[in-house]
């Protein structure tokens, strides 16, 4: 059981609050949302608590409100949520040795900033006492604030008004968070790539320019890697 | 649209995303993955979070922006000196949004 004493557990919920408020300003809007797109407030409610994905939820509803087929709906939100797949590699290396059922469980709460932020607690990536109880003080603490926002929101939906782009804040949330992992310059070009990219090939449906960049900024990254390697014979 | 479409569609939703999330812990058999692919990994986060916000950031309705009266820009610029002063997220957020409300509700950007 996971104690919330644990000094871990503690680091990682007080690591998790400031990004997290962040968060539940975009949960708030996603909230709003929800509602002003046609969704009745308890299947709102019910998409926020099970569904637990800002972007995917976003990115659905305007296909919900079109009635797209539901094989579109889903294809979309699983390439919208393509990134997930990725971390679920790196998630592996901590939690692989984990029954299946409780490596669902943690899945459904590991999030980007969760992952964002136990990679940069545990850069090592192999198992360790300490991942679990810190896991759980970050997933909770941003699984509660992410529901209570949107709950507001959707309680709250025909109050707030859209022009303030209230939505945003949830942009400088994860702006922030990728201040803090450029490390070096190879962390810098890498996320330039991505970012021509992800604009460059805003046109493609489904959300694919997500993923083009994703692909684009690891590759650059690999290939700086490559090349670091091969000037410098001892590997550094 | 029907009330069984959306419910349906609900939990068609959750269970793709935590297929996504689980995608490589589905499987009791460790899937043996290149090195240069658990390499990668050091570059997906920052690249997928970049992918996410730098559209969000630099692009209305599809195109680049075409305005200089666009709050968002000053936001990030503010929310961006802050953090390179002070290292801190919550006041990226704090500063950030404050410049956005006064843009939006003080001058309609």
């Amino acid at each position: 059981m996971i104690s919330f004493r644990d000094p871990e557990f503690r680091r990682g919920f007080s690591e998790m609050v400031a990004p997290s408020l962040g968060m539940a300003a975009w949960a708030l809007v996603t909230g709003v949302a929800m509602v002003k797109s046609g969704l009745s407030v308890p299947v709102a409610t019910a998409m926020t608590v099970l569904v637990y994905a800002g972007s995917a939820q976003l990115a659905a509803l305007p296909l919900i409100a079109a009635g797209a087929p539901l094989p579109v709906l889903l294809a979309a939100a699983f390439c919208v949520n393509l990134r997930f797949v990725i971390y679920s590699a790196h998630w592996r290396r901590y939690f692989g040795r984990l029954p299946r059922w409780h490596r669902l469980w943690l899945m459904y709460f590991a999030v980007d900033l969760n992952y964002v932020l136990f990679v940069r607690r545990f850069p090592e990536a192999r198992p360790q006492s300490e991942q679990l109880p810190y896991f759980w003080g970050g997933a909770l603490w941003n699984w509660a604030s992410w529901q209570g926002a949107s709950l507001l929101g959707i309680a709250i939906a025909d109050r707030v008004p859209t022009e303030w782009g209230l939505g945003f804040a949830g942009v400088l949330a994860l702006l922030g968070v990728t201040y803090s992992l450029l490390s070096d310059k190879k962390t810098w070009i890498s996320a330039g790539v991505a970012a021509c990219a992800a604009v460059a090939a805003f046109g493609l449906p489904l959300k694919l320019n997500i993923v083009v960049a994703i692909a684009a900024g690891v590759a650059i990254g690999l290939l700086l890697d490559r090349s670091v390697r091969s000037a410098r014979p001892e590997r550094v | 649209m029907s009330q069984w479409y959306t419910i349906v569609a609900i939990g068609g939703l959750a269970v793709v995303t935590v297929l996504a999330r689980g995608f490589f812990l589905l499987s009791d058999r460790e899937l043996a993955l290149p090195p240069w692919a658990m390499q990668g990994l050091r570059y997906a986060p920052i690249a997928a979070l970049v992918a996410v916000i730098s559209p969000e950031i630099l692009m209305t309705d599809g195109a680049l922006l075409s305005t200089w009266a666009d709050a968002r820009i000053y936001a990030v610029l503010v929310g961006t000196a802050y953090f390179w002063w002070r290292r801190g997220i919550l006041g990226t957020i704090v500063s950030g949004t404050a410049v956005l409300l006064t843009l939006k509700i003080g001058l309609g950007w």
